[in-house]
């Protein structure tokens, strides 16, 4: 019989289809493989019977030919949306009895297409790291190992390191994340994973657990670039309860795979040519250029010149709406309450102990940067930058169609390292967070394994509300690239 | 510009989040390190941009001004930390 955690969603779907196997069968196999990988942490909340009566639901509608577009697929949701009745925490302490009386639009729009929902995928605290070692109940492990015999835990990345674990873990066939500075595109990468963040915009806020607003965009984590593509597909679409959404017509991202890129302008951004970066790498980053032109694409050099202004404009920016958004979480209409003497101290104690670490930091930093005597210096001065980085971005589009860049400028890390320094933790952002300020759609695609195994990855970005040509770019890379490669511990649960 | 351990006080002040003389101390030396970072905007070239603030280009809509949502003041209060009657009840503001 066939390995059920370890087929494509396309695949799945035909084969719920033909009647080979049905949703409960599928499930209740994600269900055992989530059972056997609990040490990887990578929910927070498993929601089995949930997911069986989900399955049930969905065979039901099959059989009487309502199936919807990803009918009865097992799916992990980052624990960053919002869902009725099932605990939502952002990973964090201040929500770790939060239980919503409503369902975000992301996560309704999947359960309309009909999709099965395993648990609320581990994260960092509020989304807000790059390793899953922020989140208030424990870190995720990647199930990725080292092949040089080191047995260290790797990180899977993050924010949206759950999501990115379970699936290449083949505890769930695609999952949701949300990406804010690269936190779908590098977890995609470290953990061997297409991984798509959309135009700003195209999926509802609604029901999200707010970070940084103007960056805040949710996306889809899958096993190859077609499912990413139909997960996405299933998230996106107008939502007049998020002022930001846009109203224009979602289009069949799977479709677009079947045209290629002869003669299409991949431009080569020369900024991101940084130094530090291990000439792995750099020879991962040429193949993927060689492979782009073997496909009939033509290759342009171009220029994104404020590109080292990315980071520290990120760092005003998105710590700025942190301030103002968590501002929220005040012990008094919903959350962990910790007691003072006066209304005041009862903030002070909630919020000291509701918060982690980096939250904490990220709030000081933002509310610093917004504070009477530096908002110019730095909170504008931010936003000033944040359009020259968009207006390069602009002009570079008048000439290519899309860009390849790296993800991220190493493979995973082992969990503890780059904890010392913050902003060498920040780093890691490095290549997506510039396409995040300018609200662009990227995707990561696996494009090669360096020398001690560990998958890496290749960023496309294109044009505003061109996720067709990023996706049809990083199928390229993917047929290319022929990654076949998986982690460990399904290797093991295979043999 | 250098902050201060005072600086850090008042900032966590306004930020509403308690923090002992020990944390203050360990945030310090991070706070320094994170805005010595990202002062390297000022070497950036602004005058005359306006400032980005949001990257959709989309006109704010405009809906009737009538209710569309409402009247469910139990889901409301169903995560309060403490409730009576309807209401959130919080520590004694006016004495």
């Amino acid at each position: 019989m066939t390995d059920l955690t370890n087929m494509t969603m396309a695949q799945a779907l035909k084969s719920l289809d033909n009647k080979d196997f049905t949703s409960v069968e599928i499930t209740q196999a994600h269900i055992d493989a989530m059972a056997q990988a609990k040490d990887l942490n990578c929910f927070i909340t498993e929601t089995p019977e949930l997911a069986l009566e989900q399955a049930a639901a969905s065979d039901a509608r099959r059989a009487a030919g309502n199936a919807g577009a990803l009918d009865g697929i097992p799916i992990a949701m980052k624990d960053l949306f919002c869902t009725k009745g099932v605990r939502t925490t952002a990973a964090s302490g201040i929500l770790e009895n939060f239980i919503p009386q409503y369902e975000s639009t992301v996560s309704q729009n999947l359960l309309n297409a009909g999709t099965v929902s395993l648990g609320k995928a581990n994260l960092d605290q509020f989304a807000m790291g790059s390793s899953n070692t922020t989140s208030k109940f424990g870190n995720v492990i990647s199930p990725w190992k080292k092949q040089n015999g080191s047995n260290a835990d790797l990180v899977p990345g993050g924010s949206s390191g759950g999501s990115a674990a379970a699936v290449s873990a083949r505890i769930a066939m695609a999952a949701t994340g949300t990406d804010t500075g690269g936190s779908i595109r590098q977890p995609a990468a470290f953990c061997g994973l297409a991984g798509i963040k959309p135009t700003y915009g195209r999926c509802s806020r609604w029901g999200v657990v707010a970070f940084a607003s103007s960056l805040d965009q949710a996306g889809a984590f899958a096993r190859n670039v077609e499912d990413s593509a139909l997960l996405l597909k299933s998230m996106c679409g107008f939502d007049p309860k998020d002022s930001t959404s846009a109203d224009i017509t979602v289009p069949d991202f799977a479709a677009a795979l079947t045209q290629d890129i002869k003669g299409k302008k991949i431009g080569i951004p020369k900024e991101y040519r940084i130094d530090g970066v291990p000439d792995e790498i750099v020879k991962l980053w040429d193949n993927g250029i060689d492979m782009l032109k073997d496909a009939g694409a033509e290759i342009i050099d171009v220029s994104l010149p404020h590109t080292k202004y990315a980071l520290p404009t990120y760092y005003v920016i998105a710590p700025a709406e942190a301030s103002s958004n968590l501002a929220r979480y005040d012990g008094v209409r919903y959350g962990t309450r910790v007691e003072g003497d006066n209304l005041d101290k009862t903030y002070e104690n909630t919020r000291a102990a509701g918060f982690g670490d980096e939250v904490i930091r990220r709030i000081m930093i933002g509310t610093y940067a917004l504070s009477s005597g530096y908002y110019d210096a730095y909170y504008i001065k931010a936003q000033k930058v944040r359009r020259l980085i968009s207006n390069d971005f602009k002009s570079v589009f008048e000439k290519c169609d899309a860009l390849l860049t790296p993800t991220a400028p190493s493979a995973a890390f082992a969990i503890g390292e780059n904890e010392d320094d913050p902003v060498k933790m920040y780093l890691n952002d490095v290549f997506t967070i510039p396409a995040s300020l300018a609200g662009l759609p990227g995707m990561s695609v696996p494009a090669g394994l360096d020398s001690d195994g560990l998958p890496l990855g290749l960023q496309i970005i294109g044009r505003p509300w061109d996720e067709e040509m990023v996706l049809r770019v990083g199928q390229t890379i993917e047929t290319a690239a022929n990654f076949t490669a998986q982690p460990q511990l399904a290797t093991d649960k295979a043999a | 510009m250098s902050i201060t351990k005072k600086d850090v006080a008042k900032v966590a002040n306004l930020a509403r989040i308690k923090m002992d003389d020990a944390k203050l101390e360990a945030l310090l030396p991070q706070l320094t390190n994170i805005i010595g970072f990202v002062e390297q905007l000022s070497e950036v070239d602004t005058d005359n941009v306006e400032p980005l603030a949001s990257v959709v280009d989309l006109n704010a809509r405009l809906r009737e001004d009538e209710v569309t949502d409402g009247g469910y003041p139990k889901e409301i209060l169903a995560n309060a930390p403490e409730e009576l009657e309807g209401y959130f009840v919080v520590p004694k503001v006016v004495e």
